[in-house]
């Protein structure tokens, strides 16, 4: 919900119906990134109401506007965190999974020398006898 | 006298082209734009970054976000993760996003808990409502993404409930029970509860508490992974011997969010803190040295050997940096050491319940932001 002036679009407050913190501190850092803005802030009205108010004020652009562009932008870069870390994530468990292989495989050898080495003291002692 | 070229001079004239302006933020701004030094005083510190996009404006540097620079910079490395636990180093963002992410994971990500237990025997010591807390508490290690939202005017029905039952006894003679979670049975047909009737002549097939269309163990989700608590070991009550204590019931689980109730909560925990940056203003060498190494808790500091005897202090690994300022409680020691957070580079962890593995829930909780950025959007169009 908007409330502004008929006016001025510049200046505007909007109330977000069931937000809180999460989603406006994030949509206020990408407010106050955009040079057309000069104010941006956000204040929950009362802690039993599951709402938010923003408050932008522009140069002179509309002030809707601008906000919904701060959610574009927000939603991008959300995208690309989603991205990098399913990229990062996917990487490790390859890495994990060769180091595992690795791992049995050494395992593997040293349990076949032991049996070489058992195998020849063995056969070293049918010798002696 | 001013000549014509002085006019032209004065005309074009911008200090930023001097040769010995300094260009960009002083060293001094420079430092709290992207680090957070914390004082032996505990001083009020700022975790965020310079908030407006023209704070710098009159030193000539835009403070403003270049989102090409976000795509190009944000990394995100991996330091451990497991089927329960997850660490990982996330670079290039603010605290905003990594608080959102945090609060998301913990309040807003969805779980199944159980919401309804249904008692119909009880003579353990545990009274009914303390049991039926107990209950709830239990994490199941079901995939909340395969079930829907119970509202008020649905029906408990395959899609949107999880029957458990437990039945246990502990006879006379034996010794104490201990009634652990393994005990909980799936009952994938639903309810085995009856519901009372006002007439019981008529009705074809009795009713029961959910109206399941068809076995959840027919679904190929569920055919051959059967669902379980999340940890089988979890005490739930003590039964004693002497008396014939029984234990009868059915729990019913829902799918819920966090914010509702922290049972739902898909996270035991999810903490970040910044990237600690231990830097030695100068040279801390001998005695100093020794005394530096031995009071860190975290063995954060080395010795460095320098030839002929004389040792140097070196910071080795200033990642186990707790910040418990105990070096800097040291007269001697206070002004060589500056104990700095990088505003940008966050150790995230997050620990799963067992409902999903962590990198799971993780990428769910951006998700759930991206579509709280298109509510808004679709609010406002
Ligand atoms: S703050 Fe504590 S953990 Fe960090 S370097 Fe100093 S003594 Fe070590």
């Amino acid at each position: 919900m908007e409330h502004g002036s008929f006016t001025n679009d510049s200046h505007a407050s909007f109330t977000l119906a069931e937000e809180d913190h999460t989603l406006a501190n994030a949509v206020r850092f990408m407010l106050n990134q955009d040079p057309r803005v000069t104010l941006a802030g956000y204040s929950i009205p009362h802690p039993s109401l599951e709402c938010v108010n923003v408050r932008v004020q522009t140069t002179g652009d509309p002030a809707r506007e601008v906000l919904k562009d701060a959610c574009q932008e927000l939603m991008l870069m959300n995208r690309h965190v989603r991205s990098v870390f399913d990229k990062a994530v996917a990487e490790f468990k390859v890495k994990q999974a060769r180091l595992a292989t690795e791992e049995e495989k050494k395992t593997k050898a040293e349990e076949a020398e032991l049996k070489k080495q058992r195998d020849l003291l063995a056969s070293m002692d049918i010798e002696s006898d | 006298m001013v000549t014509e070229e002085d006019k032209i001079f004065a005309k074009n004239f911008c200090i930023d082209d001097l040769p010995d302006v300094p260009a960009g933020l002083p060293p001094h701004l420079k430092l709290k734009q992207n680090r957070v030094v914390s004082k032996k005083d505990a001083s009020v510190v700022d975790t965020g970054d310079a908030i407006y996009s023209g704070s710098y404006v009159s030193s000539g540097v835009d403070n403003t976000m270049k989102l090409g620079n976000f795509y190009e910079d944000f990394k995100v490395d991996v330091i451990s993760c497991t089927e329960t636990d997850m660490e990982f180093d996330m670079i290039g963002i603010d605290a905003a996003f990594a608080n959102a992410f945090r609060r998301i994971l913990i309040a807003e990500v969805p779980s199944m808990a159980i919401e309804k237990v249904l008692i119909a025997y009880n003579t353990s010591l545990i009274v009914d409502e303390v049991l039926a807390h107990r209950i709830g508490l239990i994490p199941i290690a079901a995939d909340p993404r395969l079930f829907e939202y119970l509202t008020e005017t649905d029906q408990p029905n395959e899609k949107n409930t999880i029957v458990f039952k437990l039945h246990v006894k502990c006879p006379k003679g034996q010794s104490r029970l201990h009634v652990l979670t393994n005990e909980l049975q799936w009952l994938p047909n639903g309810s085995e509860f009856l519901k009372e009737s006002g007439d019981s002549t008529s009705t074809s097939k009795p009713k029961t508490y959910t109206s399941f269309s068809c076995s959840q163990d027919s679904l190929p989700e569920f055919a051959d992974n059967p669902i379980t608590p999340s940890h089988l070991d979890i005490l739930i009550s003590k039964l004693s011997p002497g008396q014939v204590l029984k234990l009868k019931l059915e729990a019913h689980a829902v799918k819920g969010i966090g914010k509702t109730h922290a049972k739902w909560s898909p996270v035991g925990t999810a903490w970040y803190r910044m990237l600690p940056e231990v830097v030695l203003l100068g040279e801390v060498e001998d005695e100093k040295a020794e005394r530096l190494v031995k009071t860190c808790p975290m063995n954060v500091f080395d010795i460095e050997d320098m030839g002929n005897g004389r040792k140097r202090a070196t910071v080795a690994q200033p990642r186990n940096c707790t910040l418990c300022k105990e070096c800097i409680r040291d007269h001697d020691l206070v002004d060589l050491v500056d104990l700095r957070s990088v505003k940008d580079h966050f150790i995230f962890k997050v620990e799963s319940t067992g409902s999903l593995p962590p990198d799971v829930l993780f990428t769910e909780a951006v998700k759930i932001l991206e579509d709280k950025c298109e509510r808004v959007i679709a609010d406002l169009s």
